[in-house]
């Protein structure tokens, strides 16, 4: 007798990721490590100024240059479209203001590429860029949002008078207003969300391939959505149909979002290779990855929160420049706007609140989405305020969230601003968790006697909401939100005849461990061994489109679309078993990868034994087509709403303003958990960018446009040996958006830690008036703030 | 990150180490590279001849007797793997376990810290703290510079370009002394934002005899902090006494301010670290 021993459930375990031996041993195969035969390498000369005219462009001596094969300018190539704009929210037009391949008549940052050198090798191609003679006539220049928008500042483009991309707003502006009259309380604030560099460990780079004979392009790009990336080359840039493009994202070696975007040196490698019929390389050096890829946030916000006497908040009004760069990237748009004001009630019960956004252009590299996209400027901006409003009333920061949470029995809940119902929450919860494991009562003890011996010791809190998963298409779409496509995601999964299962996805990682997790959610709904489920991803010609992996939506809409299709799966194999063990469909149980009749759990049909028969053929039902193989093209009907609390808790040392993160505790709720050591690994990245941006990143212009904050000497990332062990927990409220309950967790992290931190720092000082600091918390900020 | 064009030579002696950058001018010395190729990487820096000092053995090495004696192409890692050297100076440990990362600490040398002459390295203000004596080897033969009189300005230091650096001396204090070095790292670079090396030595009725404070990272060059030196000298090494004499730290310093720091907060530094520099250095005095 054989005993079946049910495979131990993989959802939910903590296991290992199966990506990590290959790319911690070198394995890994990234841009650099693709070399081609006959390849040429590409670099790019930039502008030195923010805002010129280019007057003349003289290439002849950098020809000339050994090794150096050609030299093209942006006139070079007119015949490229400028890229496209895909969330046209706020009404901005898909090709309006947007980059071109290279700059052709004026240059509106230090990261305009005005000309690229092609040659035998990379050391030729940047010893050329000095020899291109470039006539500039140097233009006045502006880098600050709000300055941008006064009368008189310098035009960026004619089309936007005073540098105004979009004028948006969100909410019930009238009742705001009257609420804010009529509020017994009413605190301001000031806010800068400062401008950031997302620095991926491995920076941007592709490889263009063009074939005469097929005229097709094959692209290897360092990419976070290489099927968007295809649709917008080929349709919009290179004008040619889809099927020409293919794109291939081999390991991508960390993104942060500015991976998702379509960028001009896609277009420069691509032209490049079919002029010269060679492949074409081109990898960014950081320097070009600090003035030429996109930042995230940089947002000025003026906020008011009404209240009344007893803290229950009535009002919030937010305006808010939006700094979005030179030109609009990919989805720059929608990322203060949809996913910035739609959220910026957080978790809160705020009957009327109003947020005005304005968009504008800068001398500056583009803006657009960095991890948390929004939600994490959102979540500072309310998780600040309501510290300042408790303040204002004496009232302890805990106590002001738990009576402002919308309660449990809320939900699905509509926040009054214009995003979809919040699908699940209960906030209470996380907040008493991450209390309890903090020791709140201790630590106000242990405040006020630390303060007697001049030590500064301080507390803060974030309770966070966010949005993942974003979609259904309708609503996100053009019609709705402004997004120029669908939000779908698709997958297709095969049983072949060996057993083993592929799992082709248009999703893919660049730090997520997609092959682990997709295998964990197929190993248990299929019920076969995790070793056999192969999951692949990356190339368009290879997998089903997908929109790409941002916004923490991986797991809530491409893994339903793998879940979906192995239920499909499942159902033809129930056939499949009926017919070969002669019963009835609705007879067969399917169990830990096994077909039998219900009762006789014995005479079974394995799912390879059915993945056999289903693809030799011999023996189907009648009208079966032969093969276990199955696509599903999954829409979601929400979105997702992962909550939390995050407590920060920090020394300051007040005789040089320096801080110090003594304890993190992060309490989260993602819904349902695939792999908790991966939940658990994206939370520690997140909260590690949420504290960089707390207490040391800044990307700095000067007034001529120069990047100051140029290079890693200057621009500083946080670091292991400046941080605690961070304490995690988990409530679990599953989503009911989807059938596996979960919602996402790449981007809690950084949403919540930013306001964690400042509110600790500003709870350290704020007996002595301390009420507000912005980041980052630069020592010299923070001690300027103990010493005036 | 893609340096121009160069040509790399190895000599195996000193003295035709001189003769090629005699023969050209438009030669540099290579020691550990870790300021050197950074620079070159980033085309700042475009020499066209690199002589690499690092197959000269009488170059590397470290003695120790009367006083310590370092081979300039000493790597940071041989000085903190020198017991001797480590247990007499503590100041050694403290300054150079925070150079850079592993990396940097096995290739980099003392003798390129001191000639690059970086405003914000940590040595510079070590070695003015240590009253160190340099010896430099060029075309006339050999001499030796006080360490006073070593830094000129900012990347600039009294060596002749076609001079080589040798050797550093360093006094070993006797008697009752105390070294300690206490740095305010920038956050981005691990550089010195401020760093303050500290030596007191006491006489026999446990007042300060001698002191010396060296600080980095203030300004264009590592300078003397003569005001609280002074201030210091026969007095006893109390807590109050070095916090006073800590006040006047960044006293007729040259102090500059950058988008990280201004020059009020870096003076600011300047005290606050020279009175924990003074503080470890009296403990350690004992
Ligand atoms: C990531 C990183 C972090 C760092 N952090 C720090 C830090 O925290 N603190 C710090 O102090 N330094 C730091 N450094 C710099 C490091 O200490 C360098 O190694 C040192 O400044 C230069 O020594 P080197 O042997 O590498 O010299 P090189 O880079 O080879 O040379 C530097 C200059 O000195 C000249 N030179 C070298 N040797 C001689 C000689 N014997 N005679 C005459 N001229 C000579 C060279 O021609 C060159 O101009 C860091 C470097 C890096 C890359």
């Amino acid at each position: 007798m054989t005993t079946t021993e049910a495979p131990t459930r993989l959802f939910g375990a903590a296991i290992k990721r199966r990506e990590d031996p290959k790319l911690i041993t070198g394995q890994g195969n990234y841009i650099e490590d693709i070399n081609l035969p006959g390849m040429l390498h590409a670099a790019i000369l930039r502008s030195p100024f923010a805002h010129a005219r280019i007057k003349r462009i003289d290439t002849e001596k950098a020809k000339s240059h050994p090794g150096v094969v050609a030299v093209y300018t942006g006139k070079d190539m007119e015949s490229l479209n400028p890229l496209p704009c895909a969330w046209q929210a706020g009404g901005v037009k898909n090709n309006v203001n947007t980059p071109r391949a290279l700059a052709i008549d004026e240059v509106h940052f230090t990261g305009d590429g005005v000309a690229v050198v092609i040659a035998e090798d990379r050391y030729a191609a940047e010893d050329a860029l000095a020899l291109i003679e470039v006539d500039y006539e140097p233009l006045p220049v502006v880098v600050d949002a709000e300055e941008a928008t006064r009368p008189g500042a310098p035009q960026l483009h004619e089309n936007a008078p005073n540098n105004i991309c979009m004028r948006w707003t969100c909410g019930k502006e009238q009742e705001t207003d009257q609420a804010l009259q009529q509020a017994e309380v009413v605190v301001r604030q000031r806010m800068i969300n400062q401008r950031l560099i997302p620095t991926p460990m491995e920076t941007r780079g592709y490889v263009a391939r063009y074939d005469a004979g097929t005229d097709e392009y094959t692209i290897w790009m360092s990419s976070q959505a290489p099927h968007v990336h295809r649709l917008l080359l080929a349709a919009f840039v290179l004008g040619v149909p889809e099927h020409k493009v293919r794109c291939i994202a081999p390991n991508v070696g960390g993104g942060f979002g500015a991976k998702i975007f379509v960028y001009p040196e896609m277009a420069v490698v691509a032209f490049a290779s079919r002029q010269l019929d060679r492949p074409v390389k081109w990898v960014e050096t950081r320097r070009e990855n600090y003035v030429a890829t996109t930042h995230g946030r940089d947002h000025i916000t003026d906020v008011e929160l009404g209240a009344t006497r007893d803290g229950k908040i009535t009002s919030l009004r937010v305006t808010t420049y939006a700094n979005l760069g030179a030109y609009l990237s990919t989805i720059a748009p929608g990322i203060p706007t949809t996913l910035y004001g739609r959220m910026i009630t957080g978790v809160y019960k705020i009957p009327n609140a109003f947020v005005e956004v304005l968009g504008v252009y800068t001398n500056t590299a583009m803006v657009d989405a960095y991890r948390g996209a929004g939600r994490p400027e959102a979540t500072y901006v309310i998780e600040r305020i309501v510290d300042i409003l408790a303040d204002e009333l004496g009232m302890d920061p805990a106590e002001i969230r738990r009576k402002n949470f919308i309660p449990p029995s809320d939900f699905p809940y509509d926040n009054g601003v214009g995003m979809l119902p919040y699908d699940s929450g209960n906030y209470e919860p996380a907040l008493n968790r991450a209390l309890e494991l903090v020791n709140y009562e201790q630590f106000k003890r242990d405040q006020a006697e630390a303060r007697q011996r001049g030590k500064l010791l301080g507390l803060g809190l974030c309770s966070y909401i966010e949005v993942c998963g974003v979609a259904p298409s309708k609503w996100i779409g053009l019609p709705g939100e402004g997004w120029g496509a669908g939000l779908w995601e698709s997958a297709n999964v095969r049983v072949h005849l060996t057993g083993k299962v592929v799992v082709t996805t248009g999703s893919l990682p660049h730090g997520q461990g997609h092959e682990t997790t997709f295998a964990q959610i197929v190993a248990d709904e299929l019920g076969v061994p995790y070793d056999d489920i192969i999951v692949q991803h990356g190339d368009t010609l290879g997998t089903p489109f997908g929109y790409g992996t941002y916004g923490s939506r991986s797991a809530a809409v491409g893994g339903t679309a793998i879940f979906k299709s192995v239920q499909k799966i499942k159902e033809k194999a129930r056939k499949l078993a009926a017919h070969l063990l002669e019963a009835a469909e609705e007879d067969i149980v399917y169990e830990n990868g096994k077909c039998y009749v219900r009762g006789s759990p014995d005479k079974a049909k394995t799912i390879q034994e059915l993945a056999l028969e289903a693809s030799v053929g011999y023996n189907l039902p009648p009208g079966m087509e032969p093969y276990l193989d199955d696509t599903t093209y999954y829409d979601p009907p929400n979105c997702t709403f992962p909550f939390g609390t995050h407590v920060a808790i920090v020394e300051v040392d007040p005789e040089t303003g320096m801080v110090d993160l003594l304890r993190y505790v992060a309490v989260d709720d993602v819904g349902n958990v695939i792999n908790p050591k991966i939940v658990d690994g994206q939370i520690h990245g997140g909260i590690v960018q949420g504290v960089g941006q707390a207490l040391f990143e800044g990307a700095v212009y000067d007034e001529n446009g120069q990047l100051v904050t140029g290079t890693l000497m200057d621009y500083a990332l946080p670091k292991a040996s400046e941080l605690p062990s961070f304490e995690l927990d988990r409530t679990v409220t599953p989503s009911p958006t989807n059938p596996m309950g979960v919602k996402g967790a790449g981007e809690a992290g950084t949403i919540a830690a930013s306001p964690a931190v400042v509110n600790a720092v500003v709870d350290a000082l704020s007996h002595m008036g301390v009420r507000h600091l912005d980041m980052p918390l630069k020592p010299e900020r923070v001690w300027r703030a103990i010493h005036t | 990150m893609f340096p121009a064009e160069f040509d790399y030579t190895a000599p195996a002696t000193i003295d035709e180490a001189i003769r090629l950058l005699q023969q050209r001018d438009d030669a540099k010395i290579l020691a550990g590279g870790h300021s050197l190729l950074p620079a070159m990487k980033l085309r700042l820096m475009t020499p066209a001849m690199l002589v690499d000092i690092g197959k000269i053995p009488e170059l590397r090495g470290i003695e120790i007797d009367g006083s310590l004696r370092l081979g300039a192409m000493t790597t940071y890692r041989m000085v903190l793997d020198s017991q001797a050297a480590c247990s007499r100076l503590p100041i050694l440990v403290d300054s150079i376990s925070k150079i850079g990362d592993k990396q940097v600490r096995n290739m980099g040398t003392v003798g390129g810290s001191l000639a690059h002459a970086d405003p914000a390295a940590d040595l510079t203000a070590v070695m003015l703290a240590l009253d160190a004596r340099l010896t430099a080897r060029g075309p006339n033969g050999e001499r030796t510079i006080a360490i006073d009189d070593f830094f000129v300005d900012m990347l600039m230091t009294a060596l002749d370009p076609a001079e080589l650096l040798t050797r550093i001396e360093i006094p070993l204090p006797q008697g009752r002394a105390g070294t300690a070095y206490a740095k305010f790292a920038h956050p981005a670079s691990g550089y010195a934002v401020v760093g303050v090396a500290a030596l007191l030595s006491l006489a026999t009725d446990g007042t300060v005899q001698d002191c010396r404070i060296g600080v980095t990272g203030a300004g264009p060059k590592a300078q003397r902090a003569r005001a609280a030196e002074d201030a210091l000298r026969g007095q006893q090494p109390t807590a109050d006494r070095l916090a006073d004499a800590a006040q006047q730290a960044a006293d007729g310093l040259d102090i500059l301010g950058d988008i990280f720091a201004s020059a009020d907060y870096r003076a600011n530094l300047v005290r606050v670290y020279t009175r924990r520099a003074l503080e470890q250095a009296a403990a350690r005095a004992g």
